[in-house]
């Protein structure tokens, strides 16, 4: 079975070789959407394989565990890879229109598989040091995408990203060399069980250091700089990518890193996390409040946002770990649409600076449509999807009697309600302050729905899992139970055949 | 030998800690370079020392004869060499764009991606309080 497995690894990889060799025809941007609708269906795939047998793993290169590399796909990483399809899928065929030739020429959509082949092996690898690379693949990729161009902003942006980026990496690795001298072991699953004999107090020294590496790639306060400082510079296919994605990858390290195998000492570490939890929320809803471009704006929130999650590791109750799955799915489809959004608004008004924009509910009702779907969502309006996502969350701490968090959760709330407002009174109710009527009919028919068609389809998405939310809590209910209790996680990877 | 490299670890950081914070991009790269080097050391300590005895399997053998050095934490150090020399060739061609696009190597003044909002702001209050004052 090893193949389901990496199927979802090779596919990007190749589609960016084979985008690399196009990069200078028109045909690159085609190769590279042809790469994501395929990657969806192994993504799909997989996802029906987890369905049926749990977890799903294998051996590669023909090492038994815990001894080689191990692929494995449990349901939390089986959504987050398909999520990473359909996402790829979206700004693939927006990049169609927003790409120009130039950038195209400098390899953006080689990147940009590699970018997505990083993601995704981030979320199936079984191996602690195998983390690191697929963290490293990502990350160098993304330094690529987001100084392609050149432009001095991006520079600016760039610096502080790399910077970060690079200091946060080290410190997994140190994490890594501990960890690997107290136990003998890089598989996490055999890390699960090889932790418990080791000295706990020096345990919770490694659990920090990875805490505050992977506490750097999701943005949670204080660590979050680097992102408000890079994601509003590069093209807007990358910033939804990125804002999309790359913190959640973040996230989910430490999901499954706090669940799987620092357990031990829960007073101390998820304490920590509660904090860092409420403090991202709320630092992340006031940075946005001060600003005054729609990429700015929305940066912040992912910041914000990204607290929300940390609240449902840190609680480790099933029902928060339910939130807390729930959230990452929602959280990624609204958030990487929202930035497609601001990219068609920058198209047809010219800029994303709030006071130099104007007239787009006159002009572009749809667009004002599809704004107001992730917009809502975002600020957890019913019956959007981010409505049940802070619901589930909010009973969960009033579950257990977290009462402050509870209300930090539904202020930070009320205040996404106020950055949303304000992008749509400044972006759609005002006139456009040149007089300019910004309508959706300056661009030719093909832009149009190059531009639209991914913003509708995530859009579509929110509404189907705010409507129907059954299903989706239901799988997020068993993902729960899978990472709280990890026996058959651990039990599928020793046993898997090379 | 552990103590010895545990205190060169923690020089190596110590140093790339100073001059981290120092304020400039080039100090900055130095550092890295020197703090991913203590990260690496720290893995190569991490996974034992045995000294003069390489990790060679004799011919028509399965296994290595007798006690070998541990042949783990040296492929996942040169995995990490490799990858650090890859991205620091990177970051050193980030700064010296950063140098020819930005003229500037601190930090402190680049604002062109986050214009000080709050140096403005301070500036406007204080003209704002002569105002008054007068």
């Amino acid at each position: 079975m090893s193949w389901v497995l990496a199927l979802p690894l090779i596919i990007p990889f190749l589609t960016a070789v084979a985008a690399f060799m196009t990069r200078s025809s028109k045909s690159g941007a085609w190769v590279s959407l042809a790469g994501a609708i395929l990657l969806l269906l192994a993504a799909i795939f997989l996802m029906a394989q987890v369905l049926d047998q749990g977890v799903v793993a294998a051996q590669m290169g023909g090492w038994g565990a815990p001894f080689g590399i191990t692929l494995v796909a449990d349901l939390l990483s089986a959504v987050m890879v398909l999520i990473t399809a359909i996402v790829a899928v979206a700004v693939a065929i927006y990049a169609l229109e927003d790409i120009n030739a130039a950038k195209e020429h400098l390899a953006y959509h080689a990147l940009f598989n590699v970018l997505i082949a990083g993601v995704v092996g981030a979320f199936i690898t079984g191996d602690l040091f195998n983390l690191y690379v697929w963290f490293e693949v990502m990350l160098i990729s993304s330094f690529g995408l987001l100084v392609l161009g050149g432009r001095p902003e991006q520079i600016d942006g760039g610096v502080k990203y790399v910077a970060l980026n690079l200091v946060s990496t080290i410190m997994f690795l140190t994490g890594i060399g501990l960890l690997y001298g107290m136990t003998g072991t890089l598989n996490m699953a055999d890390l699960a069980s090889a932790v418990e004999d080791t000295d706990q107090k020096l345990l919770t020294v490694v659990a920090v250091l990875f805490m505050i590496a992977f506490g750097v790639k999701a943005a949670v306060f204080p660590l979050f700089f680097w992102l408000p400082a890079s994601y509003h510079t590069p093209a807007f296919s990358v910033s939804a990518v990125f804002a999309g994605l790359l913190t959640k990858v973040g996230v989910y390290a430490m999901i499954r890193m706090f669940t799987l195998i620092f357990d031990h000492d829960i007073g101390f570490t998820h304490t920590i996390l509660l904090w860092v939890a409420g403090l991202t929320m709320i630092t992340g809803v006031l940075g946005a409040a001060a600003q005054t471009d729609i990429r700015k704006i929305l940066s912040f929130h992912i910041v914000s946002q990204i607290g929300y999650m940390i609240l449902g590791l840190a609680l480790l109750t099933p029902l928060a770990l339910v939130g807390a799955v729930f959230y990452l799915v929602h959280h990624i489809i609204v958030k990487a649409n929202l930035f497609l959004i601001a990219g068609v608004a920058e198209r047809l008004t010219g800029s994303t600076e709030l006071s130099k924009i104007g007239g787009l509910y006159k002009s572009a009702p749809l667009l004002a449509v599809l704004f107001l779907i992730p917009a809502f969502s975002l600020a957890g309006f019913p019956p959007l999807s981010g409505f049940w996502a802070k619901f589930v969350l909010v009973k969960a701490s009033l579950e257990t009697e977290a009462w402050i968090i509870a209300g930090v959760a539904l202020l930070v709330g009320l205040l996404t309600i106020y950055s949303m407002t304000k992008i749509w009174a400044q972006a759609f109710w005002e006139p456009h302050p040149n007089e300019i009527e910004p309508k959706l009919t300056t661009l030719d028919r093909p832009t149009q729905i190059k531009l639209l068609l991914p913003i509708a389809g995530l859009a579509a998405l929110t509404v189907i899992i705010g409507l129907f939310p059954e299903p989706f809590v239901a799988f997020a209910e068993r993902s729960a139970t899978q990472l709280l209790d990890p026996a058959p996680y651990i039990a599928a990877v020793l046993e898997a055949k090379p | 030998m552990e103590p010895l490299l545990a205190i060169t670890i923690g020089v190596l950081i110590t140093c790339s800690v100073y001059l981290m914070l120092s304020g400039h991009l080039l100090r900055f790269i130095f550092g890295l370079v020197l703090i991913s080097n203590a990260a690496n050391l720290t893995i190569f300590v991490a996974g034992r020392l045995t000294e003069g005895a390489p990790p060679l399997i004799p011919e028509g053998a399965d296994a290595p004869l007798g006690e070998v050095a541990n042949a783990l934490p040296q492929a996942l150090v040169l995995t990490a060499i490799v990858i650090g020399f890859g991205l620091f060739a990177f970051a050193i061609v980030l700064v010296f764009r950063a140098w020819t696009s930005l003229s500037t190597l601190h930090p402190d003044e680049m604002e062109l991606a986050e214009p000080n909002y709050g140096a403005h702001a301070k500036a406007t209050k204080l003209a704002l309080k002569k105002d008054t004052t007068q």
